[in-house]
């Protein structure tokens, strides 16, 4: 019945090298093929593995997509961003679990499906959207979903459902140097070849490249940083060098086996209303690896990884074989079109619906096969990365621009942009908006003209650069896409007058809430504060104490959470309360004060077990 | 000679262990100069059983019943300014540990299960308080003004917040002072 086979353990083990530090990976191919990560697995792994059963269940509680109970032969998982919202995705899920007869995080009966939600998946351009058994289906409508229903019912292995359901479009709307013009692998390998490595580094100083993924650090002052660090050779390797983990305790795993530098390429692109990395790897791949390759001659790195998000599963196979093809044009593997000592490949781990890993050094612990929690920072991953060896960590779309630099040199790049931000910009557009997409605009175009480009005559906000960036009211639509005003990762969320900001704030708290990492007290408290305080706002029992304590939590964030995933949970909720106060207004049942809970149904569950209903056996809800 | 009015000064403790109440005690002998600027109304030590109108509140322990609410309210109600003090009025602390246990498990425990029960029977006296299904901080029942944490705070801690409130200071405790354990 199930489509999950008996899982063969020493074969998954050893196609990883037997390398405890691809648990995650590991962990992975356990769950795709049985399904679930049986308890007794992880005591067969550690033995395998040879590490404590504790290390291995510490990755594997970690994940959101790794579960030891059975989700049946079909897991069901909705996209829950706010966007989906919009779509109707509440409706199209109680829809499905009608059809199918089941209950939201409930097997059902007959052990056939599960379904629940999970975040944003990389597809607002086509929501509402979901994942079937790790696979993304997008542009869900009832039509749709009887489909699904019926192929559930009638029991039919994934393998054989239509294609048409997993058929994902670009949206291209606005194509740029990176969309929109061809590339011929091994350009920019040439070029730089030629150039030398220097000279590279030179032009893309020159170039002023900046980081895509979000916080805009110079690209050549980190390539350049990584180079002259110093990594252990491969002859010394051994747990050598053991540095602390990031509780200062349990070192990280330290057995090295590749090179001394390492090129890795953050696809994780958690940042909810982002899908530009999805389509940059779908269609552009090679421009994204040659740009690694690029810096893998520049920083002499011998290996490379990708961190794919979990959720972007559908374009492992794809990826794969732009990567063997580029081997098989002598562009990755020995001797890289035929320079003598020119050796780098490229290996594709993928994530596992964590938000957080998208963070670079949680990533590199999540590459290295634990829970990913960020690491004390510094040293930066520049000077002790994956195994704890110097690396590059760059985004997808950093290292499409790289590749695109060394191609063509610098001022073909500086042509496009302010002088503070160079280049084009790939934009994610979602939302209330005609012709939702990719956007790739040069840096400085305000954030109405992107809005008139996308036919969103009725915006009234733009979330720009997900939850953890800025919300804009109608008033700002002139402010520019830029690292000197609104920097972005790429998000651009639209939200038309009828949207009420006050629940986008709430959908991004559940948000971080859900995705905190859970190892620092600000925010894994904190981030859970601020769900209940808007939750109870939502239930009509807010008062402008509770106004006040987000306030302070916000301040508390700031100041003590580790990471920025903490640094920036509350911005949602402050940068509503201040541009939409409105919507928090009508919210206020008293000004004063409002108990957190329902007092006297607190008490329902003693009335039941003691039969008592006496007049002390109840309180007033005032 | 007309001696400056006293501040009134209510304390209690819910769902606590009396340890706060001890380091308010471990003041010593500084408890006599605090005479000098405060009186006692409702408070263990003075065993008064209502509170009249207050400048301050001061709670030890969580909400666990429905009696902590009476309580608490009619602090609220008394209390000009009302002050959480310790880790279980602030967080719910060590009885809030019990919320990992269902309500019906830990009756049956106690009533039912425990060691030399026979025919064990839950009670149901109008004159028990009723407990919730969770133990919650005093700040989600009624406002507070002030938290004053630590499991429990140090006495100078205490005699240093509330003597700054006494002469009119925003209290402030020194970083060595501020402690959460
Ligand atoms: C909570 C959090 C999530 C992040 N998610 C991503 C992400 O999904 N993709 C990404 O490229 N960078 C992400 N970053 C930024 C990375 O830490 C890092 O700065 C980036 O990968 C560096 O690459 P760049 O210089 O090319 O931008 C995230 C940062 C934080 C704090
Ligand atoms: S701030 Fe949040 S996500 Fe970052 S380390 Fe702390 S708990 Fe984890
Ligand atoms: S905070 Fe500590 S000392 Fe005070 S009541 Fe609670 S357990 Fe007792």
């Amino acid at each position: 019945m199930t489509e999950h086979n008996v899982c063969d353990l020493p074969g998954i083990v050893a196609r990883w090298n037997n390398d405890p530090a691809n648990m995650v990976q590991i962990l992975r191919d356990v769950q795709e093929s049985c399904g679930t990560i049986p308890s007794d697995t992880l005591d067969q792994l550690a033995k395998l593995l040879g590490v404590p059963r504790v290390r291995i269940e510490a990755t594997a509680s970690f994940y959101h997509f790794f579960h030891a109970e059975s989700h049946g032969a079909y897991e069901i998982l909705f996209s829950d961003n706010i966007i989906d919202h919009m779509a109707g995705k509440e409706e199209l899920k109680r829809y499905l679990c009608e059809r199918l007869w089941l209950e939201p995080r409930k097997l059902s009966e007959d052990g056939l499906v599960y379904v629940d939600d999970t975040a944003d998946i990389g597809l607002a351009d086509q929501a509402p959207s979901m994942l079937v058994n790790g696979y993304a289906v997008p542009a869900l409508d009832h039509s749709r979903l009887d489909l699904i229903a019926e192929l559930i019912r009638n029991r039919k292995p994934l393998a054989d459902w239509p294609p048409m359901l997993f058929e994902i479009p670009d949206n291209i709307r606005q194509a740029g140097p990176l969309t929109g013009e061809a590339f011929t692998p091994g350009a920019a390998l040439l070029a730089t070849i030629a150039r030398g490595t220097d000279a590279t580094l030179a032009e893309l100083e020159a170039a002023n490249l900046r980081g895509r993924g979000g916080a805009g650090f110079k690209t050549a002052t980190k390539w350049a940083s990584c180079r002259k660090a110093e990594g252990e050779a491969q002859e010394h390797a051994g747990p050598s060098q053991v540095l602390p983990g990031p509780l200062g305790g349990e070192p990280s795993v330290a057995r090295f086996s590749g090179g001394a530098h390492y090129v890795v390429c953050n696809a994780d692109e958690g940042e909810p209303g982002t899908f530009k990395d999805r389509v940059l790897l779908n269609s552009h791949a090679d421009l994204v690896f040659e740009g690694m390759t690029v810096c893998a001659r520049v920083i002499g790195a011998k290996q490379g990884l990708v961190y794919l998000r979990g959720e972007y599963r559908n374009l492992l196979e794809k990826l794969k074989s732009v990567l063997a093809r580029r081997r098989e044009k002598g562009l990755l593997g020995k001797s890289i079109l035929g320079e003598q000592g020119f050796d780098f490949d490229i290996e594709i781990h993928l994530g596992a619906g964590a938000y957080i890993c998208g963070e670079e050094s949680a990533l590199i612990e999540s590459l290295e096969g634990k829970p990913g929690k960020p690491r004390n920072r510094p040293p930066f991953p520049d000077r002790c990365g994956y195994r704890n060896q110097p690396t590059v960590v760059n985004n997808v779309e950093t290292f499409a621009c790289a590749a695109r630099i060394a191609e063509r040199g610098s001022a073909v790049f500086t042509a496009l942009g302010t002088p503070q931000s160079t280049g084009s910009k790939l934009i994610s557009v979602s939302g209330d908006c005609q012709r939702p997409g990719i956007y790739e605009v040069p840096f400085g175009v305000t954030v109405r003209q992107i809005l008139i480009e996308c036919g969103a005559e009725d915006a009234h906000a733009v979330q720009v650069s997900g939850p953890s960036g800025t919300c804009i009211s109608f008033r700002e639509f002139d402010r520019i896409i830029a690292f000197e005003d609104l920097p972005t990762a790429g998000a651009f969320m639209v939200f038309s007058r009828e949207r009420d900001m006050f629940e986008v704030a709430r959908n991004f708290t559940h948000f971080f809430a859900h995705e905190s990492c859970g190892f620092c007290t600000p925010c894994r408290v904190g981030t859970s504060l601020l769900r209940n305080t808007m939750d109870k706002l939502a239930a009509g029992k807010g008062s402008a104490y509770d106004m006040n304590e987000m306030k302070n939590i916000m301040h508390i964030l700031l100041d003590m959470a580790h990471c920025g995933l903490g640094h920036t949970a509350a911005n949602p909720v402050v940068q509503t309360m201040e541009k939409f106060p409105d919507a928090y207004e009508k919210r206020l049942m008293k000004l004063d004060f409002e108990p957190a809970f329902d007092l006297d149904g607190a008490l329902s569950t003693a009335r039941l077990i003691t039969g008592r209903d006496d007049e002390w056996a109840h309180l007033a809800n005032d | 000679m007309t001696e400056p009015k006293k501040l009134r000064v209510a304390t209690c403790s819910l769902a606590g262990c009396f340890g706060c109440h001890m380091s308010l005690l471990d003041i010593d002998e500084k408890l006599f100069d605090l005479l000098k600027v405060v009186e006692f109304d409702r408070s263990p030590i003075t065993d008064i059983k209502t509170c009249g109108p207050c400048d301050i509140g001061i709670v030890e322990g969580g909400v666990c019943n429905a009696e902590n609410v009476h309580v608490l309210k009619e602090f609220r109600k008394n209390c000009k300014v009302l002050v959480a003090m310790g880790a279980c009025a602030i967080t719910g602390g060590i009885p809030a540990l019990r919320n990992n246990v269902d309500l019906w498990d830990c009756f049956q425990e106690v009533y039912h299960y425990g060691i030399g029960l026979e025919n064990g029977q839950i009670p149901n006296d109008p004159e028990l308080p009723l407990p919730f299904d969770k133990v919650h901080p005093i700040n989600e029942v009624v406002r507070i003004d002030y938290f004053l944490p630590g499991c429990p705070p140090s006495a100078d801690a205490i005699w240093q917040f509330l003597t700054d409130l006494a002469a009119g200071r925003e209290p402030k405790l020194d970083y060595e002072m501020l402690h959460y354990d």
